[in-house]
């Protein structure tokens, strides 16, 4: 099995080479949005309502000082969607970590001990389950702002954003883990282990999780861009992130206003940005999770 | 087979209580009903006098009580924004709900059958390989995005279609539909294509791996040793196969596509719950929000509990598990 993945990681198709390289891109250029945007779109000094709204700069009345035009407030766009590209990355990153943390350590714990364990957590997730994820996240997120009125403050509403997205997406992490881990548990290593009488966390941590987590990493590549959707959707709807640290969501949330009075760009370009980086990862992510399905094996 | 259904029930009833019981908590402790209903400079005397006359000074398993037989009786309380009862809100908004889900689902299976069956045929075709990758273009662009852009084109910039609002409606009954006039079918056309689109990409994809799986089965390797024409066999004996899943993932899709709707009902303004949700979200209104999530956690359990029982109904395998 061993030599055949890395055959088929020798032919990956030119697609997946362009998408990853673009996803690469993007996330590089939001982490570096420091050093490489023109403006710092937080810093209150660095803008002006004088030029608020100012189309790009390809456009006949374009300003040469703004790439991409302005926002409502005269923030240069392509500077805000920069910054916005990283608080949505490191949004949608957060929340699969979490979710992953969360979903890998109960499914472990689930698979390993079977019995009642197993029960009330898979039944509890079965339930998280039957709801979609846009709406258990809009619930979240809007009794955190009702309980805690500063949770919609740029220093609380990413976690919980996190929060909001992860409670949803823990339960694929644990499905597919304790399934697994059911059976390596059957194994004769871990017979061997529990013979010897290793503690069972020990079990589970040292022995047992080396082995479940080549799906995990699958789940978690195309969960980011179902995670950065949500974050961008939550922010859209106005529960996200507050218009001081916009994320991409809350620029094209902002730019929706705008739309009818022909101002079209700055909810357009965020928007483009989104899809692509989103796009890049989905593409990746579906070659993944072909190369790791055992039932498209063979095919080429 | 009563075994499955009692089980089955007796799981539908416990999880309806876990969203109740989440329900009642928003009721409850988030916010001070008290300070929300009292007025500004009430005193000591007259809050405790409504504290006592909300039943808020008994034991909470007591008010959990009171509140899940007040629920079943359909009085889901006052909106605190509105000053109206919340069942009559959620009534008033669900005709353009549901028309708008129903249309969308029509859209999106009329338009996701025949291009799941083009790319699991022909999957060389040029049309098939633009049709999976503009698919997942759908998948990657969030419902928000579609809008503003067919907003922006049709409405816009060609001056072609309303993009807020349903138009003109007529009353039928309790129900106001806007499919019997032009207005409120032109406005009807943006927001269930946005809405359908979302689906669209699940549906195509689904009938395409479906049928894909179905075609490489030995009923149909036998089918085509006999000599059968390639259409009988891929349209009367796969077709149908391969379609099974597919009902059952859109029924399923309904409860989830209400829920969705809220984005699109947001970005065209459309009248609808989720739009009611939304707002109800932004003011802190919690009787609305608490309605909307026990009428949409209703509507998830009925769906699963439906489909799990005609399931086994359909396939005696299914019954030996419960």
């Amino acid at each position: 099995m061993a030599a055949s993945l890395s055959r088929r990681l020798r032919r990956v198709p030119l697609s997946v080479w362009l998408a990853g390289l673009m996803a690469v891109v993007i996330v590089a250029a939001a982490a570096l949005a420091p050093l490489i945007a023109p403006f710092d779109p937080t810093d209150l000094t660095s803008f002006n309502l004088i030029d608020a709204e100012l189309p790009p700069r390809f456009s006949p009345d374009g300003d040469p000082r703004f790439l991409l035009g302005t926002d409502n407030q005269g923030r240069d766009l392509l500077s805000a969607m920069l910054y916005g590209a990283r608080v949505s990355i490191l949004i949608g990153g957060g929340a699969v970590m979490v979710a992953a943390v969360v979903g890998v350590g109960l499914g472990l714990i689930a698979g390993y001990f079977g019995g009642w364990v197993d029960a009330a957590i898979m039944r509890f997730g079965d339930i998280i389950l039957s709801f979609p994820t846009i709406l258990l996240a809009l619930l979240v997120a809007g009794v955190a702002r009702m309980l805690f009125p500063a949770a919609s403050s740029a220093e609380w509403a990413p976690f919980i954003l996190i929060g909001a997205i992860a409670i949803h997406e823990w339960v694929q992490y644990a499905r597919t883990v304790r399934a697994a881990t059911m059976v390596e548990s059957a194994r004769d290593y871990v017979r061997a282990v529990k013979v010897i009488g290793l503690p069972s966390r020990q079990i589970m941590l040292r022995h047992i999780l080396p082995n479940v987590m080549g799906p995990v990493l699958v789940i978690a590549t195309i969960n980011l861009a179902a995670a950065v959707l949500t974050e961008a959707t939550l922010s859209f709807l106005g529960v996200g992130m507050p218009p001081t640290y916009p994320s991409l969501g809350t620029l094209i949330r902002i730019g929706n206003e705008f739309v009818f009075s022909g101002v079209w760009w700055i909810a357009l370009f965020p928007a483009l940005l989104l899809v692509l980086l989103v796009l890049g990862v989905n593409i990746v992510g579906d070659w993944l999770r072909d190369l790791f399905n055992p039932k498209l094996r063979g095919r080429g | 087979m009563l075994r499955l259904l009692l089980a089955r029930l007796g799981q539908a009833a416990l999880v309806m209580l876990a969203v109740s019981a989440v329900s009642f908590g928003m009721f409850r402790f988030v916010g001070d009903p008290v300070a929300a209903l009292s007025r500004e400079n009430a005193t000591i005397a007259e809050k405790a006098e409504l504290r006592e006359q909300l039943g808020l000074d008994r034991p909470v398993v007591v008010q959990f009580a009171g509140f899940l037989s007040r629920i079943v009786r359909g009085d889901f309380g006052i909106s605190f924004r509105n000053q109206r009862p919340v069942a009559t809100l959620i009534a008033e908004r669900l005709p353009a709900t549901l028309e708008l889900v129903l249309v969308a689902t029509l859209l999106s299976l009329a338009l996701g059958i025949p291009l799941g069956v083009l790319c699991a045929l022909k999957p060389d075709r040029v049309a098939a390989r633009l049709v999976q990758a503009v698919s997942l273009i759908g998948i990657s662009t969030p419902t928000f995005v579609t809008g503003i852009v067919l907003i922006l084109t049709f409405a816009v910039t060609l001056g072609l279609l309303p993009s807020f609002g349903r138009g003109e409606t007529v009353q039928i009954g309790p129900w106001s539909t806007g499919l019997l006039t032009l207005s409120g079918l032109k406005a009807l056309i943006l927001p269930s294509i946005t809405l359908a689109l979302y689906q669209l990409t699940l549906i195509m994809r689904l009938v395409r791996s479906e049928l894909i799986d179905v075609l490489s089965s030995d009923y149909i390797r036998f089918a085509r040793a006999r000599g059968l024409s390639a259409r009988h066999i891929h349209f009367t004996l796969a077709l149908r196969n391969a379609l099974m899943p597919v009902i059952t993932v859109t029924g399923l899709q309904i409860g989830s596509l209400i829920a969705f709707a809220i984005v699109t009902e947001t970005v065209f303004q459309w009248p609808g719950m989720g739009l009611l949700f939304i707002q109800a979200v932004s003011f802190s209104d919690v009787p609305v929000m608490a309605a909307y999530l026990l009428f949409v956690g209703l509507l998830f359990v009925v769906i699963n509990t439906a489909v799990d029982l005609l399931y086994a109904l359909v396939d005696p395998r299914l019954r030996v598990r419960a």
